[in-house]
């Protein structure tokens, strides 16, 4: 293990159905999976904790630090289970939030229906004001409007009010001031800004943004204050830390103000790990592939970074339907997420073609093999009858599968509609999962220019391993890598991601127009701002800081990130800024559009505590042949028969073993299929490496 | 050439490839246009054919405008080029408004897809080019050679080689030459991707032709669409619209006839040829058409040669869904987009309780220009954009329209902040426009309000085609017909719906966007939803009482008046 300056590490990642531990100590690392307390996850959280611990010997206190992802915010919004939220907007806009970009997220359905609003129109109040563009006032702001809302926040029990005025990003004044005015009259409610949650231009994002953070703001505060308080009493001492959708871990205090920022906490902590695992291994381009129970999460990660973005949907309704959800602006890790998941349910639609998922049975009632009472055939019920999943030894053998139920939900969903035998329709099952994720990582890839047939494939994630070698044959890439206990990969990698902090604000000027002193206000503000938030999580280590303008030509539609100088801007950096932008758009798209002024939309920094460094990747480890535990009857797609397969089990398994292929290796939370497309061994990290043949 | 037919299964996965292929052709197009309406909407199409010049895959993409252009333009091609003196580094070109997709700035491409050395399919996918001459994107040419370059069907790249001569000619009569060109270059980049991934998938399905695939792809969705027809039952429904039109109203007329698995649709009865630019080809009218006939029968079959092959369209040569050259068509969508209505007029009365009342249908954009006129001052800031509203779409059978919404586009919205960092405009309120939905059991979508002026205190001229002003959405089953739409200044002055407008310095354009229509008794709609509707404000007391029959005061409480009729409890 790499030396830290903490010794002792605890992650904790709270998923819909599990929970899952991890401890580093200097002798290594402790895993745990338990069920998610859905009621009070704290009380999940400690159960798990308290295993690791017991099993490493070591007590609370001698914890150094504490790291913690969750779904709750992204649940709550899901689920629509927040705090009665009010917004206060500039009038004439009142449903601009609702109003959106006026379109369908589905061109042919006569009855979609568009997300449930957050905020109900008759809590959406308006009151005089308005800023221009550059932030200069038009119409000031109507204080005795302003208090007038008073009445209405107290008569409807508002809890959480989000604040957020036409380009308030350029000059927050007035949004300032309806904080303090409301404040003073006695308003307990808690209050979110636009002009702090999100200060870029784009007021339906925006404001979207806005108001999802203090829709969640009241819950989220009251159950990491409760967990802190769990947490000092069980005997912990270290901070606590929060994983964010951005792939960085921030302090409790910024935590509670910005909640918004820990949605997609567990996938970024997935994204983190594989950021490490193709660090250690010198893999420049990597794509991460995450299967759990209900989806799939693909990412690209370049020159050992994972891809950011600053737009993320959440809550999609429809089946993860692009434009069903609500379009929130934070710096997230840029993935796809496709509902395909061991949960994934089969069914033959009405022109008789066989479609899986996005719908899941979940965790209750589950795949029909869990036995809870599922009867809808799954993903993992046609793994089970392939012969891919052994049914005495799943969940780390805390589960007996039921394969007559499979047999069951597989003939009834699938075979009999589709007039199939029923290893072949468990067969069909499978390959269209894996075309489904093939053909969504394709996308993906071109809309981000990368080529996936020079990647290689990290897999983890519950159900990832168990698909990775076929679906990498289909995106016909050479390399896959299975990291050692990637049953709780997110967990996993919480443990390597820095205290990072990310600040984006908008400053609209072009480059003809570029003005140093303006642009190196803004930069200075975020940089302090952003120093200060990382500084109070890591106060003695070594802080690196990234400058980003999101730039575009005039008239275009969407902009694309272009490094700065790290440090003030001078005058004749136009040039620079100029010749930066039109390298990074013709390596994007081939081509530069000569005499086209260009614009600067957005500013950015990113403050991030210094990378960890890595023990030499090379040990020494002498090749030998593994011999299998024993011989299962799987289903192969080569020869298109049951065959025998050798199965290993993974904790057995030394740096250098060479496996035969096709193989299945299992390991207590999860297995891996390997097809007879490669080879197999076990790296000298313990990383599971399969290469093309 | 492979022994073994492909299973089912492999077919299903292989059909499911073919569309993933469409869709990254289109994804390759998105991010290299530069035309916004194709970047942002997604105003492009993609699709795959047999070497038939059968579609058997298209990209489902911003516009149904495309549906059955895309799905004859091989066909076209075909005429033109025989299968053995195609290379496979040919691609084949053409704009004209009766082959591609109804307008000069609609350019179609089609390549030759070749594995192992046979020719095996094509490619091909048509976009939005911003301008290609002429008057400019307008309603005002008088023939279609006043609407810009005409480009006959013709080799752009001929084994290999880009034929430049004729890059020159395009960017020499473009307005915006350099993004034209780029438009160009990612159009042959989209059909290049998809014959590449297309030989791919062979490979990987270690197939040598396409023909059994097709041909299974075609017969299911065929047979699929038919047996949907079949539920129907056989006859004939006719209904008509009266719309705005440019300078005097159409009469939108359809007759939908049902037989045997069939439709066809005869357009016989309606409105002669506009001396504007907004007639359509009937490839265009068929398109809108077949999307509306998609929607309510067979929303689920993938696109292609068998999904639409049971539908026939016709229109008598010399009306407006028929033009001919050299007719102009530059406009085609503001008619094109209202067939849907008329269609669900037909639909409605062969099946209730599928398809919408009528709603907004036409895009409410607003193109806008200032500083460019000799009178306007020297200080004034020159600028041209164009901001794209919409209205309220017509309420469905269980639930209300949809607010502020494009349909039957796919267009996306302008954003406030947006607007006013690009271009010297103040908006000063985009709202829902309350009491604008057709009173209905379920109402229809709202309008929106939308006011702007100049920041600059200088004239702005407005080109202006929308429709809905003088001929609103009608309702259905009793609902009530939706707001008409207006556009108005300051001064009280009222705007025409159709033309070039000037927005005098000091003045506040007001637009009011159309409601849609109302669907089933409005008083029957259910308490808790009129409620709903009243404490949001969408819908205010007087409203309430008259049309919904319930009385509130300002207590929250309410009472039904006489009028009122019981709630069924069924959404029905």
């Amino acid at each position: 293990m790499p030396q830290n300056k903490h010794q002792v590490r605890l992650a904790v990642d709270v998923g819909g159905t599990f929970t899952d531990v991890v401890l580093e100590t200097p002798t290594g690392l402790v895993t745990a999976k338990v069920r998610t307390n859905e009621l009070r996850p704290e009380q999940g959280i400690l159960s798990g904790v308290n295993l690791v611990l017991e099993e490493a010997s070591i007590k609370p206190e001698q914890v150094d630090v504490f790291i913690h992802g969750t779904t709750l915010a992204t649940n709550a919004l899901i689920e629509r289970k927040g705090a009665k939220t009010a917004l206060i907007t500039t009038k004439g806009f009142r449903d601009s939030i609702e109003i959106g970009y006026e379109n369908r997220f589905d061109q042919y359905d006569l009855m979609i229906e568009k997300p449930e609003q957050l905020i109900p129109r008759e809590l959406r109040f308006t009151v005089p004001e308005r800023m221009n563009f550059g932030g200069q006032v038009l119409l000031e702001l109507d204080s005795r409007v302003v208090l007038s809302l008073m009445t209405e926040i107290e008569k409807n029990d508002i809890e959480s009010i989000a604040v957020g005025f036409l380009h308030s990003y350029a000059n927050p004044a007035h949004e300032q001031a309806v904080r303090e005015l409301l404040i003073d009259a006695g308003c307990k409610a808690e209050i979110s800004l636009s002009s702090e949650v999100c200060p870029e231009v784009r007021e339906y994002e925006r404001l979207m943004t806005t108001a999802c953070n203090a829709y969640i703001q009241p819950n989220i505060a009251r159950y990491l204050k409760s967990l802190e308080t769990e947490l000092y009493k069980t005997g912990f001492r270290s901070p606590l830390f929060l994983m964010t959708s951005g792939g960085g871990m921030t302090t409790l205090e910024l935590a509670i103000r910005f909640p918004i920022r820990l949605v997609e906490s567990g996938p970024s902590g997935g994204a983190v790990l594989a950021s490490r695992i193709a660090t250690q291994l010198q893999e420049k381009n990597v794509v991460s592939f995450d299967m759990g129970g209900t989806t799939a999460k693909i990412c690209l990660i370049d020159d050992y970074k994972p891809q950011t973005a600053r737009n993320f949907e959440i809550a999609r309704t429809a089946r993860f339907q692009k434009g069903s959800g609500m379009p929130v602006r934070i710096p997230v890790v840029e993935m796809i997420e496709i509902g395909a998941g061991g949960g994934s349910i089969a069914h033959v639609d009405s022109i008789e073609r066989l479609n899986i998922g996005p719908e899941s049975a979940g965790a209750n009632p589950g795949p029909a093999c869990y036995g809870y009472g599922g009867e809808r055939a799954t993903v993992t019920d046609a793994n089970l009858l392939l012969g891919k999943i052994d049914p005495q030894n799943f969940a780390e053998g805390k589960m007996q599968l039921n394969v007559n139920a499979a047999e069951i939900s597989v003939t009834n969903d699938i075979a009999k509609p589709l007039n199939l035998p029923i290893f072949e329709a468990a067969f069909g099952a499978c390959e269209m999962v894996e075309e489904n994720m093939a053909n969504a990582a394709r996308i993906h890839s071109v809309e981000h220019g990368a080529d996936l047939t020079q990647s290689t494939m990290i897999a983890f994630g519950g159900a990832g391993p168990l698909h990775a070698s076929r679906l990498a044959e289909k995106l016909n890439i050479k390399r896959i890598i299975i990291p050692r206990n990637s049953g709780v990969g997110s967990a996993l990698g919480f443990l390597w991601a820095p205290i990072a902090y990310e600040v984006v604000k908008s400053l609209y000027m072009t480059v003809d127009t570029f003005n140093a002193s303006d642009a190196n206000h803004v930069l200075n503000q975020i940089s302090d701002e952003t120093h200060g938030v990382v500084r109070s999580g890591a106060p003695e280590e070594e802080l690196t800081e990234i400058r980003t303008a999101y730039m575009r030509y005039v008239g275009q539609g969407h902009e694309i990130e272009i490094p700065l100088p790290n440090r003030d801007l001078k005058k004749e950096d136009k040039s620079l800024i100029k010749a930066t932008y039109e390298k990074y758009y013709s390596n994007l798209y081939g081509r530069t559009i000569p005499k086209r002024n260009i614009e600067i939309l957005t500013w950015s920094i990113v403050v991030s505590s210094s990378k960890k460094e890595f023990e030499d990747v090379e040990k020494h480890c002498e090749a030998y042949q593994a011999i299998p535990n024993t011989n299962r009857k799987v289903f192969l797609s080569s020869t298109k028969r049951y065959e025998d397969v050798p199965v290993y089990w993974r904790p057995e398994l030394s740096p250098g073993a060479h496996l035969e292929s096709p193989a299945i290796v299992a390991e207590p939370q999860t297995t891996t299929f390997v097809t007879s497309t490669y080879r197999a061994y076990i790296d000298s990290k313990y990383n599971l490496t399969l290469e093309a043949k | 050439m492979n022994e073994t037919s492909l299973s089912d299964i492999d077919k299903q996965i292989l059909w499911n490839r073919l569309i993933s292929i469409v869709e990254e052709q289109a994804q390759t197009l998105m991010r290299t246009a530069f035309n916004p309406i194709v970047r942002e909407s997604g105003d492009l199409s993609a699709g795959i054919f047999d070497i038939q010049g059968r579609m058997i895959a298209q990209a489902v993409t911003g516009t149904p405008g495309h549906i059955n252009t895309m799905a004859q333009s091989v066909g076209h091609f075909l005429e033109y080029f025989s299968l053995e003196e195609m290379h496979p580094e040919d691609i084949y070109l053409t704009n004209d408004p009766w082959k591609a997709a109804g307008h000069l700035n609609d350019f179609m491409l089609v390549r030759p897809c070749f594995h192992e050395n046979n020719l095996v399919g094509f490619t091909s996918c048509t976009s939005h080019l911003a301008d290609i001459g002429g008057l400019g994107f307008g309603p005002d040419g008088t023939d279609v050679l006043d609407e810009g370059l005409y480009i006959p069907i013709f080799k752009l790249v001929d084994a290999g080689r880009l034929d430049q001569t004729f890059l020159t000619i395009l960017k020499a009569n473009s307005r915006v030459p350099v993004e034209v060109e780029g438009d160009i270059y990612a159009l042959i980049a989209c059909v290049e991707c998809g014959s590449q991934r297309l030989s791919e998938c062979m490979g990987d399905f270690d197939v040598a032709n396409i023909e059994e695939i097709s041909n299974y792809i075609i017969e299911t969705s065929r047979n699929s669409t038919r047996d949907r027809i079949r539920e129907l039952k056989d006859g004939s429904y006719s209904f008509e619209m009266r719309v705005d039109g440019y300078d005097k109203p159409l009469d939108l007329v359809a007759k939908l006839t049902i037989n045997n698995g069939g439709i066809e649709v005869d357009f016989k009865g309606t409105s002669g040829l506009s001396r504007y630019g907004i007639n359509c080809p009937i490839n265009y009218a068929s398109a809108y058409t077949c999307f509306a006939l998609k929607c309510a029968i067979a929303p689920d079959v993938p696109n292609n040669h068998g999904s639409i092959e049971p539908m026939k369209i016709v229109a008598p040569k010399g009306c407006i869904l028929n033009a001919q050259f050299p007719v102009p068509v530059a406009m085609r969508h503001v008619v094109g987009q209202l067939l849907p209505d008329v269609i669900f007029g037909c639909i409605h009365q062969v099946i209730s309780g599928i398809v919408p009342a009528e709603g907004t249908c036409c895009l409410w954009d607003l193109p806008l220009r200032g500083g460019y006129s000799v009178e306007s001052g020297i200080d004034s800031t020159k600028f041209a954009i164009e901001l794209v509203h919409n209205g309220g779409t017509g309420a469905r059978p269980t639930k209300d329209g949809l607010s502020a919404t494009s349909f039957p586009s796919g267009v996306m919205g302008s954003l406030v902040e947006i607007t006013e960092s690009v271009s010297p405009l103040i908006i000063w309120r985009r709202e829902y426009r309350e009491n604008s939905g057709g009173a209905g059991k379920q109402r229809g979508g709202m309008g929106q309000i939308i006011e702007l002026s100049s920041s600059e205190d200088s004239d702005i001229s407005l080109f202006v085609a929308v429709d809905r002003v003088n001929h609103v959405a009608r309702g259905r089953e009793h609902g009530k017909e939706g707001a008409a739409g207006s556009l108005s200044l300051t001064s009280g002055k009222i705007l025409k719906s159709k033309g070039e407008q000037i927005i005098p310095a000091g003045e506040k354009l007001t637009v009011l966007t159309p409601g849609g229509g109302g669907y089933g008794d409005p008083l029957e709609r259910k308490p808790s939803a009129v409620f709903n509707d009243v404490r949001s404000g969408l819908v205010d007391f007087d409203n309430a009482e008259k049309k919904y029959g319930i009385i509130f005061d300002s207590n929250g409480d309410f009472r039904f008046t006489k009028a009122r009729k019981i709630y069924s409890g069924l959404d029905q």
